[in-house]
C-alpha cells in the first residue's frame, strides 16, 4: 500500500517536473533560423562556387591539371604573330586564344586546388552556394568570353597559318 | 433556447430545427479545428525551440486553410480490397459521435443546442459511437496496422469510461441533476462557487470536498485524454508504431473528417470537464455586462468564457502531449485498471459520506 501511494506520487510530481520544463521552453525564444530570408553568415575559410576572370587568363592549364576530378576543361589556340591580346592585370602577356573553358560543377569538389597555381589569380572561390538545377548539363558552366563563331575563327586561321609555314618551308626546300 | 428562438423568429420547426442542428458546426467546430491544428502545431514546434508553420500568412496563421485547400482537392482512394461500405461509414460515424455530444454543451445561458435533463448520460452513450467508428475504419481498411490500432482504441476506451463515469457520478450526487444547464447554473458569480473548490453552498461540506474535488479533476483529465487518444495515451495512432493507426488507409476528406472528429472529441471533453469543474459558461469575476447595464453583453461575455476555458484545457492536453512519451498497452491498462478506477472509486464513497452531511 505505502508502494502504491509512492508510485501515485511520483507519477504525478514527475510529470509536473515535466510539464515544467517544456513550459519554459515554450517561451524560451527559438533556434530556427528562418532560411531563404535570413541566413547564417559563412565561415571565414568557406569553399564556393568558382568563378573565372577570362580578362586576366593566360590559357596556362595549370588549374585543370591540379584539379583532382578533371572538372576544369580547357583548350587554346596560339595566337598568330600580327594579334595583340593585350595583358593580364599583373602584367603577364596573353599569347593564347582560350576556346574553351568550362567547370562542372556538379563534378567541382570544392578543394580549392585550382586557386592556388593560377599564376595570374584569375580563377578563385565566390561567396554564392546556391546553384542547384534540374538539369545537370545546367551546372557546366562555360567561362570562355570568345563567342562560338570566333572560336571556329581562331581554330581555322591557325591551322591556316601552320599550312601556310608548311608550305613556305617546303617551297624553301 | 436557441431552438426556441429560431422558431419565434420564423415559425417553421424544420428550418428552425436545421439551423440550430447546423449551428454549432459552422460557428464552432469547424473555425476551432482549424485554429487547434494551427495551435497544437505552434505549440510543438515552441516547446521543442522551433517556430512551426511561418510561410503562409502573418506567422502561418493560414496553414490550416491552405491544409483544408489541400485536403479537398486530394483523391478520394479506396483500395481494391477495403470494405467498401463499412469503410465509407466509419468517418461519419465517428463524427456523428463526436458532434452528436455538442448538442447538449451550453456554450452560454442562450447558446445551448437541447436542454436535456439527462445530458450528462446523454454525452456518455452518444460518444460510444465514436469506439464503434473507429474500430469500423480500422476493420475497413483490411490492414493489419490500422486493425491493430482499432482494437488498442476499443480496448483503451472502454477501459477509460469507468473512471470517467464514476467521476462524473460523484459531481452528479452532489448536485443532485444530470443537467449541463443545472451545473452551470450552480456554479454562477465567482470562482470560489465553482465544483472545484466545493460548490455554491459556503459551510463546511464545501471545504471538505476541495481535495477530492481535486482528485476528482485529475482522474477524469487523464481518463478523458485517454478517451480522445491523446498522447500519453495514444496508442491506437502510434504513429512510429503502427503508421498511423485506424486512419492509416484514409485520404482526402474522409481523412480531414477523422482529423475533425479528433479535435471536435478533444474540445467535448474540455468543455466537459469547464462544465462541470470551472463553472460552465460562468465567468469567474462577475459580468462587465452587468456593471455597465447591457443586457445583451452577458450571453457574449458567457460565450467568451466558456471558449477561453474549454481552449485552456485543450491547450494543457496539447502541453501534455509535447511532455510525455507514450506509453505501453499494459501500462495503459495498469494506469486504468489499477489507479484510476480505485482511487475514482474510493473518491466516489468519499464525496457521497461528504454530501449526506
Amino acid at each position: 500500500m505505502a508502494e502504491y501511494i509512492k508510485n501515485i506520487y511520483s507519477a504525478l510530481i514527475t510529470i509536473l517536473v515535466g510539464m515544467k520544463v517544456t513550459l519554459r521552453h515554450l517561451f524560451i525564444p527559438s533556434v530556427t533560423i528562418q532560411y531563404p530570408d535570413v541566413k547564417i553568415p559563412l565561415p571565414e575559410r568557406e569553399r564556393n562556387r568558382l568563378y573565372v576572370n577570362m580578362d586576366d587568363c593566360i590559357g596556362c592549364d595549370q588549374c585543370a591539371r591540379a584539379c583532382p576530378v578533371n572538372c576544369i576543361e580547357i583548350e587554346t589556340v596560339k595566337a598568330l604573330p600580327g594579334e595583340d591580346l593585350g595583358k593580364t592585370s599583373n602584367g603577364k602577356k596573353k599569347a593564347l586564344w582560350v576556346t574553351k573553358f568550362t567547370i562542372d560543377f556538379a563534378k567541382c569538389c570544392y578543394c580549392q586546388l585550382c586557386v592556388f597555381p593560377c599564376p595570374t589569380d584569375c580563377i578563385y572561390m565566390t561567396y554564392v552556394y546556391e546553384f542547384s538545377e534540374y538539369d545537370r548539363n545546367n551546372l557546366i558552366y562555360d567561362f570562355a568570353t570568345l563567342t562560338k563563331e570566333e572560336r571556329e575563327e581562331k581554330k581555322e586561321n591557325y591551322r591556316r597559318f601552320i599550312e601556310q609555314k608548311e608550305k613556305s618551308k617546303s617551297e624553301k626546300e | 433556447m436557441i431552438y426556441d428562438f429560431f422558431y419565434n423568429l420564423t415559425g417553421s420547426a424544420l428550418f428552425s430545427g436545421l439551423f440550430v442542428a447546423i449551428m454549432p458546426l459552422l460557428t464552432f467546430i469547424l473555425p476551432f479545428a482549424l485554429f487547434a491544428v494551427l495551435l497544437e502545431r505552434k505549440v510543438a514546434g515552441h516547446i521543442q525551440d522551433r517556430l512551426g508553420p511561418m510561410r503562409v500568412g502573418y506567422h502561418g496563421l493560414l496553414q490550416t486553410v491552405a491544409d483544408i485547400i489541400k485536403l479537398i482537392q486530394k483523391e478520394d482512394i479506396i483500395a481494391r480490397e477495403n470494405d467498401k461500405l463499412l469503410f465509407n461509414i466509419a468517418p461519419v460515424l465517428t463524427f456523428v459521435g463526436s458532434y452528436a455530444a455538442f448538442a447538449v454543451i451550453p456554450f452560454s445561458s442562450i447558446f445551448l443546442g437541447a436542454n436535456l435533463d439527462l445530458a450528462i448520460f446523454y454525452i456518455i452513450a452518444v460518444t460510444g459511437l465514436v469506439v464503434v467508428g473507429i474500430l469500423m475504419a480500422g476493420w475497413a481498411s483490411n490492414n493489419k496496422y490500422s486493425l491493430l490500432g482499432a482494437m488498442r482504441s476499443a480496448a483503451q476506451i472502454v477501459s477509460y469510461e469507468i473512471p470517467t463515469i464514476i467521476v462524473i457520478l460523484s459531481i452528479v450526487m452532489i448536485t443532485g441533476s444530470m443537467s449541463l444547464m443545472t451545473f452551470s447554473e450552480n456554479q454562477t458569480q465567482y470562482f470560489w462557487n465553482w465544483y472545484i473548490f466545493g460548490g455554491p453552498e459556503f459551510n463546511l461540506k464545501k471545504f471538505l470536498l476541495i481535495p477530492f474535488m481535486f482528485v476528482g479533476l485529475i482522474v477524469i483529465y487523464i481518463s478523458t485524454l485517454a478517451e480522445v487518444n491523446r498522447t500519453p495515451f495514444d496508442i491506437p495512432e502510434a504513429e512510429s508504431e503502427l503508421v498511423s493507426g485506424y486512419h492509416t488507409e484514409y485520404s482526402g476528406m474522409k481523412f480531414a473528417i477523422f482529423f475533425l472528429a479528433e479535435y471536435a472529441n478533444m474540445f467535448a471533453v474540455s468543455a466537459l470537464i469547464a462544465t462541470m469543474f470551472f463553472g460552465g459558461y460562468h465567468s469567474p469575476f462577475g459580468y462587465l455586462g452587468n456593471l455597465l447595464n447591457i443586457p445583451w453583453m452577458i450571453p457574449v461575455e458567457q460565450f467568451f468564457w466558456f471558449i477561453s476555458k474549454g481552449i485552456f484545457f485543450v491547450f494543457v492536453q496539447m502541453w501534455l502531449r509535447w511532455t510525455l512519451p507514450r506509453l505501453r498497452v499494459d501500462q495503459l491498462m495498469t494506469v486504468s485498471w489499477k489507479y484510476l478506477i480505485p482511487i475514482s472509486f474510493v473518491n466516489l464513497l468519499i464525496v457521497g459520506i461528504i454530501s449526506l452531511i
